[in-house]
């Protein structure tokens, strides 16, 4: 199957034109002893063959798992008219909005999709979408060593997902910059950092075990320090949790993938990242800002643009230039849908399902739940390896959480297990009676 | 001009409808719940729909407009990939599968991985490719990790990266990101990197040199094997930038011009959407010299099983999971459609139409390097600059009459540039009718200069005050 | 007094080992609408020829270099609300940060007379 339209009469009267006798002739500037011989692919095939190895791949995958896996990202509800939206060409098939009069649909969008941000995570200020919530964090401590300038240690809270944390380390450690990672469940602490060397203090809240804090006081220190403090925030969780802004962080960033992004065994997510007024231009990525045309008509363009790559080249703010402005809109679509009560019953109906799967796991013999306060995620000690638990349930039909070796050392019994709204009763008193049977 | 949504709300309304509560209901403790909701408004399925989509009319995109907007390879998006990628198999995977206790359960979204990387291996003429990198400037930011890490493990004591002038503005702002310090090296009249002055300015300390080939000004660089050499004797590794690898599908490889590491941009090559600004994908392949140092996790073939390798040698790593997957699945599925006979088609295909365009407008607007081009050419709108009437104005007069403008004011090296790639997918009768409205707006600039100044006049807002956007800071609604 | 300048287009005034910086009339020309100047804290450090700030329009960024060292003393924090001043007024009103100057280095800086010439050769 091609996609090209070209007759050959077409060909013909095009060559004509440009002056020469065939196609080839056109790869003329590329001397012969730098055309390649070898291109050993098989040839093409048409649209229906496609979609029968495609299917065939995809029948390959077990896509009916009830899911209690979490880690970062979960299966949540997604309303159809989320696809319905996003699925309209003159959305996903258009670029970025440089051109402002003939974009102005994905301009107000994104700022809706920025005031909305700004409103979910009680912060002043979004850009219009970074990757996705890792590389949104490595961005966040470059941020905060571009806003502390002279300062060059970042900290590690063990709050952090260590996945994450290993993305941080990778995004600087080509930089003279120091990383001090606080390990989970270690003794050392941030107060260990408060000396006025410290550029950023990266957290995350529900932390990655699941459990939740309120940081106000800690930022408070932070401040005091002259440092800036960053939170990793599951976006879910805000419909019930303090925001960031109440807890006086200067950067929250997160996956959005929760916000009407479906699984999709990874991605495409979105990263976001909102902060106050005063760091606006140390923001990375695409910014959509209001103004007025020659008419003094309302409109929006991409602003701030000096902060850019394709301006400021070696010394922008960052080299990001597509971002994920579809994922993004899928957030906004979402959030939209859902409403400020729907925001919170969501969030509502996942801390209570969670809860409850707490209580009954609670109640079975060899399994210990975590303490501390949690959203929808927690840890679960067991009384035999948590892979092998895990693989037993995988054979019913139930992915039963991850087992938190594939995170931390020293954790073979420990699973952690996340319930969203999806996850009804019923699927939470068979995943607690067949742990029971599995240990 | 739309109102925004948050003027339509009413208090009460829902667009979605959650599941029951089956348990009794949890509370936050005090102190750690949200002191008030989130003030997003509430709106009626029909309020939103409506809402965005009435937006959506605003866009021009392509699949309503011709979008020859150069460097970006607006090409048509087959919508069978779509339906690939929303097939359930794929689309409800959680990707931590693989490590609790689904390993079985997804190996065909792990063979899909394998073949797609395999693929791209065989097209680029490397010997590894990861798929991880989230967009071309990540893919670009890999690349330069990939060569920083050889070199630290070298002992090499590397300061700088080289780049031509032409170059894409990520390419000088990744490898900063990275540490490194660039020299820019200015373009001959050849149409790419002087080498003369790059011969001058390679030394023992130099890292990388960064090239696109064929570059922005759509010029292939005859030298590159030349340039591969010089830099390869200070060991230094050269990076190819594959934004304009849609003109050498089947023609050249960049593994076998010398390239150490390159970068494959997915929603330009390989047709996945553009998204309105991404998602992108910018998988990486590299020379075997550079494997030890590919993120984590890689997918590999055992016997018949395909599993997760979780080692690396700094443990990299540059995203959570596996890229940006659901536009994977659209280019394997548009790869399997093309096979080598359809990717050689797409190249000669996208060649003749940008050589055809350039030859048709020639005779109106300048063309600072006149030679056969590659998937595009670069005009300049200088002749029209000294009736007044700059590339901005003849981009907007291009939006009046139902066109989206090519990529205007780069590269930064042409000045009033207007970067034209018409790609593949369009006809010679689209191509024809773009063409005519250039040319009718070069004859507006002889006659009446001052109407273009006015340009758009057929979109809902005419030309917006970008200067007033960056002194009065407003990027979100408050009530 | 004597007032000089550089070839990256900032001004000095010097009075005593009090100075004054800004950018150029030609520098702010080149600019066209100036959006944003970053203005750097009281008490900073400045270092001859090193990058201290930085001047924004729209489809452009420059980097102010320090034509001489000295610590920062004021900052005109006009600009952060009404950065056009430097279009109207760059090389009074638009001044950018006052410092207490710590070197005796002049080297590099332009008279008045020097600096027209040497943009002379630029067009």
């Amino acid at each position: 199957m091609k996609f090209t339209p070209h007759t050959i009469e077409e060909t013909a009267e095009m060559l004509e034109t440009i002056g020469v006798s065939q196609v080839s002739d056109l790869f003329s500037p590329i001397p012969d002893e730098l055309k390649t011989e070898k291109f050993d692919l098989p040839v093409g095939i048409s649209e229906s063959e496609t979609m029968k190895i495609m299917k065939k791949l995809a029948g390959k995958n077990d896509a009916d798992m009830v899911c209690f896996l979490g880690g970062g990202v979960y299966e949540h509800f997604i309303p159809a008219a989320v696809d319905a939206l996003s699925s309209r060409p003159e959305f996903y098939t258009a670029y970025t909005p440089y051109q402002p009069e003939a974009s102005q649909g994905t301009l107000q969008v994104l700022y809706e999709f920025q005031t909305m941000m700004c409103e979910l995570t009680g912060m002043e200020a979004s850009n219009a979408s970074m990757y996705d919530g890792g590389t949104a964090l490595a961005e966040a401590a470059l941020m905060a060593l571009r806003i502390s300038k002279k300062r060059s240690r970042i900290v590690l809270d063990g709050s952090v997902n260590p996945v994450q944390k290993e993305i941080v380390k990778t995004y600087l450690s080509f930089l003279e910059v120091e990383v001090a990672d606080i390990e989970y469940g270690s003794d050392d602490s941030i107060n260990n950092y408060l000396d006025g060397q410290t550029a950023g203090f990266i957290f995350q809240n529900p932390a990655f075990d699941g459990t939740v804090k309120d940081y106000t006081e800690i930022n408070e220190k932070i401040h005091a320090d002259k440092a800036v403090s960053v939170v990793s925030v599951y976006p879910i969780s805000l419909g019930l949790i303090k925001t960031p802004g109440d807890m006086g962080f200067d950067i929250a960033v997160g996956d959005g993938q929760s916000l009407g992004n479906p699984l999709s065994f990874g991605g495409p997510y979105f990263g976001f990242m909102t902060t106050t007024m005063k760091h606006i231009r140390n923001l990375p990525g695409r910014i959509v800002g209001k103004t007025v045309d020659t008419k003094g008509r309302d409109g929006y363009v991409l602003t701030l643009q000096a902060r850019e790559q394709h301006i400021r080249r070696q010394k922008a703010t960052s080299n990001i230039c597509s971002n994920q402005s579809l994922c993004a809109m899928n957030g906004l679509f979402y959030m939209s849908l859902m409403g400020e009560k729907g925001l919170m019953d969501a969030a509502s109906l996942c801390k209570s399902k969670a809860e409850y799967a707490k209580s009954e796991l609670a109640k079975v013999k060899g399994v210990k739940v975590a303490d501390g306060e949690t959203f929808n995620e927690f840890v679960v000690e067991l009384s035999a390896k948590a892979e092998d638990v895990c693989l037993k349930l995988a054979d019913k039909g139930i992915l039963a959480g991850i087992p938190m070796n594939n995170y931390i050392n020293d954790a073979e019994n420990k699973l952690l297990v996340a319930v969203t709204e999806l996850r009804t009763k019923q699927d939470i008193d068979t995943l607690v009676s067949e742990i029971g049977g599995a240990l | 001009m739309s109102e925004l949504l948050f003027t339509k709300s009413v208090k009460g309304r829902c667009g979605a409808s959650l599941p029951v509560m089956d348990v009794s209901k949890a509370e936050m403790s005090d102190s750690l719940r949200r002191a008030k909701p989130a003030e997003i408004g509430e709106y009626s399925e029909l309020d939103v729909v409506r809402h965005y989509t009435n937006l959506s009319l605003k866009n021009f995109s392509v699949d309503t407009h011709f979008y020859p907007l150069g460097s970006c390879t607006m090409k048509y998006n087959p919508k069978v990939c779509e339906k690939a990628a929303r097939l359930d198999g794929f689309g409800s995977l959680h990707p931590m599968m693989p490590v609790s206790g689904a390993l079985d359960r997804c190996q065909g979204a792990l063979e899909m991985i394998f073949e797609l990387e395999k693929h791209l291996a065989e097209v680029t003429g490397m010997d590894a490719v990861t798929t991880q990198p989230l967009a071309g400037a990540h893919g670009e930011m890999l690349g330069i990790m990939l060569i920083a890490s050889y070199h630290r493990a070298k002992g090499n004591k590397k300061r700088y990266v080289i780049v031509p002038d032409s170059s894409h503005g990520t390419n000088p702002a990744t490898a900063s990101m990275m540490g490194y310090e660039i020299i820019t090296v200015p373009t001959a009249d050849y149409g790419d990197m002087d080498l003369d002055i790059f011969r001058e300015k390679m030394n023992d300390e130099v890292a990388a040199v960064m090239m696109t080939n064929p570059n922005t000004l759509g010029v292939f660089n005859p030298y590159i094997k030349e340039i591969s050499d010089i830099a390869h004797s200070y060991d230094a590794l050269l990076y190819y930038d594959g934004a304009n690898l849609n003109a050498i599908l089947g023609k050249v490889r960049p593994g076998d011009l010398g390239f150490d590491v390159v970068h494959v941009n997915l929603h330009k090559t390989y047709a996945t959407p553009h998204g309105s600004g991404g998602p992108g994908s910018g998988p990486v392949g590299c020379k075997e010299k550079l494997i030890p140092f590919l993120p984590k996790p890689a997918v590999v073939k055992n016997g018949e099983k395909f599993e997760l390798n979780t080692k690396g040698v700094d443990s990299a790593r540059i995203t959570s999971y596996f890229g940006n997957y659901g536009v994977l699945v659209k280019a394997y599925a548009y790869a399997l459609m093309m096979g080598s006979d359809g990717l050689r088609d797409v190249a000669e295909k996208a060649v003749l139409n940008a050589n055809y365009m350039m030859h048709r407008l020639k005779p109106y607007y300048h063309l600072p390097y006149d030679k056969t081009c590659m998937h595009e050419c670069v005009f300049s709108a200088s002749k029209q600059a000294e009736k007044g009437v700059h590339a901005l104005d003849i981009a907007k007069a291009l939006i009046d009459r139902g066109f989206h403008p090519p990529t205007v004011y780069f590269p930064l090296i042409v000045p009033e540039a207007m970067m034209v790639e018409p790609t593949e997918t369009e006809s010679k009768q689209t191509m024809d009718i773009f063409c005519e409205a250039m040319i009718e707006i070069a004859e507006m600039t002889e006659k009446d200069p001052d109407s273009l100044h006015e340009a758009p006049v057929t979109r809902p807002v005419t030309r917006l005050d970008e200067t007033l956007a960056a002194r009065q800071v407003d990027v979100r609604y408050s009530r | 007094m004597k007032i000089f300048y550089t070839k990256e287009h900032e001004w000095v005034k010097i009075e005593g080992t009090t100075g004054t910086i800004g950018i150029s009339v030609y520098a702010a020309e080149q600019l066209g609408d100036i959006t944003y100047v970053e203005v750097p804290d009281v008490g900073e450090d400045l270092v001859k020829g090193e990058t201290f700030c930085s001047v924004e329009s729209v489809k452009a960024a420059s980097d102010i270099y320090a034509p001489v060292s000295g610590v920062v003393t004021a900052t005109n924090d006009e600009l952060m609300e009404t950065p056009e001043i430097v279009n109207e007024s760059a090389e009074d009103e638009g001044w950018i940060v006052t410092l207490e100057i710590t070197d005796t280095d002049r080297e590099g800086l332009l008279t008045a007379e020097e600096y027209d010439a040497y943009l002379e050769t630029l067009d």
